[in-house]
């Protein structure tokens, strides 16, 4: 392969790092109105009344708009295909509202100040309510957050708002009585993840315009162009080919531009004064008025034989979706489905839980998306059983964990449309990324052997991870190439580039289909009105499907040049070869540049525009897998924890850009490491989040990491573009796990509830010791 | 106020309110390189020198740089590409949103150590925050950038 597999640099990355202005902010027209958000200082509280005179008559004021103002339409504000999973609980503005942080008024002046001024001077009256903050006791409250009753979801998934419950699940097989009951070991244990922010650099940004058809534009910083563009439709109450959504460079999304936030604000303003507008939102408003990780609860139960053997699983969880339920179900279906695949030999699963309505910022989606959260709680599990039947991490995964050609009654029972066919995983490298980290970390000897330095004890831990490449029959991509004149393409894709380098890789990838030189593809991603429909930065899904997508349309266009080259040359197709950019006519010997060829059948000879797409949508489970290995020193005086060393072996199939796979790979273990040791969302007694800025909430810097290792063994899935799965996801989903098992291996301290911060390990290595 | 300030080698004069921060003064005016990614002066991203030294323009009042020299992105594109063509080697501009911050806090790092240790260079680039790379790449693009001028001035 040439362009496949290698080290090809980003177009845009000079630029980037140059400072050169290509985010939304940076693209603003300077005349733009400058959009406020005015948010609930309460958890719950009633409207009962709003009095803007004062506010606004302050000079330069353009517009406030409460709820009073917009139609009541309940949408979801979840990036995902349509008919969405999630409830259709948020309305633009409401009389309720149910987080702090929750809109309350829109208001768009001339100057980001004069809007402030004018925030400042809007009365409010509040009817405050009691909140419920904590979400085990949020079923059956007698406090409902959601009561009104024009609220509904669009597919069964539990729903059930006036118990609070936004969703629920309930998958199950084999005989679980009868299992458990023939097992030797029974073992439970209970797990929380705390809810985490994404943190991405670039704040939600969005402008907004009506261009010279009165058409609304919106260019916004987002992961779902195509998702966006629907919500406007249906929360605005207008057309959908009335909205144009422009995706420009994004700074960063991890999750948090999966769901739509900044673009209804301007969007409404720009409808109403026909004028420019744009919001940028403050670090304060990412952190009290989008979403972050699902802050989630699993009670597992293992059974097992003494040999070690796992026969039983049961993961029943509960998960915290705050005041809306965006993303609710499929993060939570997620961390079962994408985890307990892992272990295909057990006989009996049962997977079951709620996800619960509480008065807390929403959660929404994260790198990992759910199964970040059922990783930790799973794989720490069984590490505790390994210890229990006597035996370390690694040979209690070996004997139990999904192998090459192997498959899971799970998969079946997760796949949209699966039918009754086993799916075989014939793509699986995990028994190989366990064995390259043994060697890499030295395990065998590492783990029998706890080294100590003064108050210091240094120690190993593992865990495995799975994720999905795309969603099976739910995910379409598509991808549009155009062959300009001077032989140079144009490759129009919907997805969204958040800085994984997605572009590129769609680049490589064509580039490879068609034989050019990779600097004769230009990306175009993504704009509603002309790149092809994408369901966008999305379940790990770009590489993998809208690569697929892209493979079409390069085949497609292959062919149309190939039969273009027969009329040229006035011959049938099979006597031309179409390689290295040039075209050729096997029988009389005579070639054509590319780029001549289609100067002349642009402007001489047939007078055509040569356009192919393509579309793909997965129809199997093409898991990438990954076995991370940490080597930790805890200093039992302090109770601080340094991941020294850390080692993510990968499985993604055929790797396409090495360096990208790579730098993926290093920054999802880092974050990962950040939601294992340090980042934690608190909140006041009243429901305030007190980590709403960067000064309380910590993400880790250069200095919080130790040497991390990346290897990718060598994989290749026949349904993957080249072989390739998808990366982004799968690499954060170890860290945690594998890094409390090392703390536990170190100083025999378990944490069971994240993030295990120096204070806890603190107390718990007191508390072992009097 | 009229605030006067040596932008990039040259004379300007602007236009600001004493409340002002220099990171809007400076967006407002077209110097669009300089990253806003928080309001708490933590994430680094804004980061231009203040007369060669680094400064967080989020936390610099507008009227603190009356009468003094600002180096933005803008001012340093020579040595900027330098930079970025080894960190696109690593592919460590994943967004690139905080890479023009990166940039300024490196160039301020070689004026002020000769020879830089890892530690060193962490130590200097710790008030600068990146969400995508994990770090350890950008590292490695430091290090390689570095020897390579050493490389060159021992030429
Ligand atoms: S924007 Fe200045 S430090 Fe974050
Ligand atoms: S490259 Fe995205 S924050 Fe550093």
């Amino acid at each position: 392969m040439k362009k496949v597999g290698k080290n090809i640099q980003k177009s845009d990355a000079i630029s980037l790092v140059k400072g050169k202005p290509v985010y939304t902010d940076d693209l603003a027209p300077r005349e733009s109105l400058i959009v406020k958000v005015l948010r609930s200082p309460h958890a719950y509280a009633r409207i009962k009344n709003i009095d803007l005179n004062i506010a606004l008559k302050v000079p330069g004021v353009e517009c406030i708009l409460t709820y009073k103002d917009i139609k009541r339409i309940p949408f979801t504000r979840a990036g995902q295909c349509y008919p969405e999973l999630s409830a259709y609980d948020k309305f633009i503005l409401d009389e309720y509202v149910r987080h702090v942080g929750d809109d309350v008024a829109i208001i768009a002046a001339t100057t980001g100040k004069i809007a402030e001024k004018a925030m400042k001077l809007i009365k409010i009256d509040y009817e405050i309510l009691d909140p419920i903050l904590d979400f085990e006791s949020a079923i059956d409250n007698k406090i409902i957050v959601h009561k009104e009753d024009d609220i509904f979801t669009k597919i069964p998934i539990g729903f059930e708002p006036k118990r609070n419950i936004a969703a629920k699940i309930d998958l199950q097989y084999g005989d679980m009585e009868k299992v458990l009951n023939s097992c030797d070991i029974v073992f439970n244990g209970t797990y929380k993840t705390q809810a985490q922010a994404q943190a991405m650099m670039e704040a939600q940004t969005t402008y907004t315009y009506l261009d010279h058809q009165e058409r609304l534009t919106v260019v916004t910083s987002t992961q779902v162009p195509f998702h966006t563009r629907r919500h406007l439709a249906r929360s605005l109450g207008i057309k959908t080919s009335k909205i144009r959504v422009i995706k420009p460079r994004v700074g960063g999304g991890f999750g948090s531009k999966q769901t739509s936030h900044s673009e209804f604000y301007p969007s409404l303003v720009t409808l109403l004064t026909s004028k420019p507008a744009k919001i940028n939102y403050s670090r304060k408003d990412v952190f009290n008025g989008t979403t972050s990780r699902h802050k989630m609860q699993f009670k597992v139960t293992l059974g097992a034989m003494k040999n070690g053997e796992i026969k039983a699983i049961i993961l029943d969880g509960l998960s915290d979706t705050g005041a809306y339920g965006e993303h609710a179900i499929t993060t939570f279906g997620s961390a079962g489905k994408k985890v307990l695949t892992l272990y295909n030999k057990i006989e009996a699963c049962h997977f079951k839980g709620k996800a619960v309505y509480t008065n807390n910022v929403p959660g929404g989606a994260l790198r990992g998306f759910g199964v970040t959260q059922g990783t930790f709680a799973i794989e720490s599990a069984i590490n505790e059983l390994a210890e229990k039947v006597n035996m370390n991490g690694v040979d209690i995964r070996n004997l139990n964990m999904i192998k090459q050609g192997e498959t899971s009654p799970l998969y079946n029972m997760i796949t949209k449309g699966a039918g009754k066919e086993p799916m075989y995983m014939d793509s699986c490298m995990l028994e190989e990324c366990v064995k390259t980290g043994v060697s890499s970390i030295d395990w065998i000897r590492r783990i029998n052997k706890v080294e100590t330095n003064g108050s210091k004890k240094r120690g190993v831990g593992v865990a495995i991870a799975q994720q999905g490449s795309g969603l099976p029959n739910i995910d379409m991509a598509s991808a549009t190439l155009k062959l300009n004149d001077d032989g140079f393409f144009t490759l129009m894709s919907g997805a969204t580039d958040i800085g994984t380098g997605s572009d590129l890789i769609l680049k490589q990838i064509a580039a490879e289909v068609l034989d050019v030189k990779i600097d004769n593809i230009n990306v175009y991603a993504a704009d509603t009105d002309i790149t092809p429909f994408d369901s966008g930065a999305y379940a790990s899904s770009t590489t993998y499907t809208s690569g697929n997508a892209v493979i079409e349309a390069a085949n497609k266009m292959k062919e149309m040049i190939i039969s273009y080259g027969g009329k040229f040359y006035n011959t049938s197709n099979e006597n031309i070869v179409f390689e290295n950019e040039i075209i050729k006519n096997i029988k009389t010997g005579d070639s054509i540049s590319l780029a001549e060829f289609s100067n002349k059948i642009t402007y001489n000879l047939i007078h055509t525009q040569l356009i192919a797409s393509g579309s793909f949508v997965p129809k199997k489970a093409a898991p990438p897998y990954m076995a991370g290995f940490a080597d930790v020193e805890v200093d039992t005086e302090t109770g601080e924890v340094w991941v020294a060393d850390f080692y993510g072996v990968i499985d993604c199939g055929t790797v396409i850009n090495p360096n990208l796979a790579k730098i993926q790979a290093e920054g999802g273990i880092v974050q990962g490491i950040g939601m294992a040791l340090i980042e934690d969302v608190v909140y006041e007694k009243r429901g305030r989040l007190a980590t709403d800025s960067f000064m309380q909430y910590k993400i880790p810097c250069r200095k919080d990491i130790g040497n991390i290792h990346v290897e990718f063994v060598d994989g290749n899935d026949e349904t993957g573009p080249f072989g390739a799965k998808s990366i982004g996801e799968v690499v954060i989903n170890t860290a945690a796990p594998a890094i409390i098992d090392a703390i536990y291996n170190a100083c025999g301290v378990r944490i069971r509830e994240l993030p295990a911060s120096a204070e806890k390990i603190l107390k718990a290595l007191n508390n072992a010791n009097n | 106020m009229k605030i006067n300030i040596t932008l990039n080698g040259e004379k300007k004069v602007f236009n600001a309110n004493y409340d002002d921060y220099l990171i809007d003064v400076l967006r407002k005016n077209g110097y669009l390189g300089v990253k806003k990614g928080c309001d708490t002066g933590s994430c680094g991203a804004c980061s231009v020198h203040m007369d060669g030294k680094v400064v967080l323009s989020c936390a610099t009042l507008a009227c603190r740089a009356d009468g003094h020299e600002i180096t933005t992105i803008e001012g340093v594109q020579n040595e900027a590409t330098k930079i970025a063509k080894y960190f696109a080697n690593e592919g460590v501009e994943q967004c690139g949103f905080c890479s023009p911050g990166t940039v300024m806090s490196i160039l301020y790092l070689e004026k002020c150590i000769e020879n830089p240790t890892d530690e060193e260079i962490l130590h200097y680039l710790n008030g600068n925050l990146c969400r995508c790379s994990g770090y350890q790449g950008q590292l490695r693009a430091i290090r390689m950038y570095l020897e390579a001028k050493q490389d060159e001035k021992s030429w």
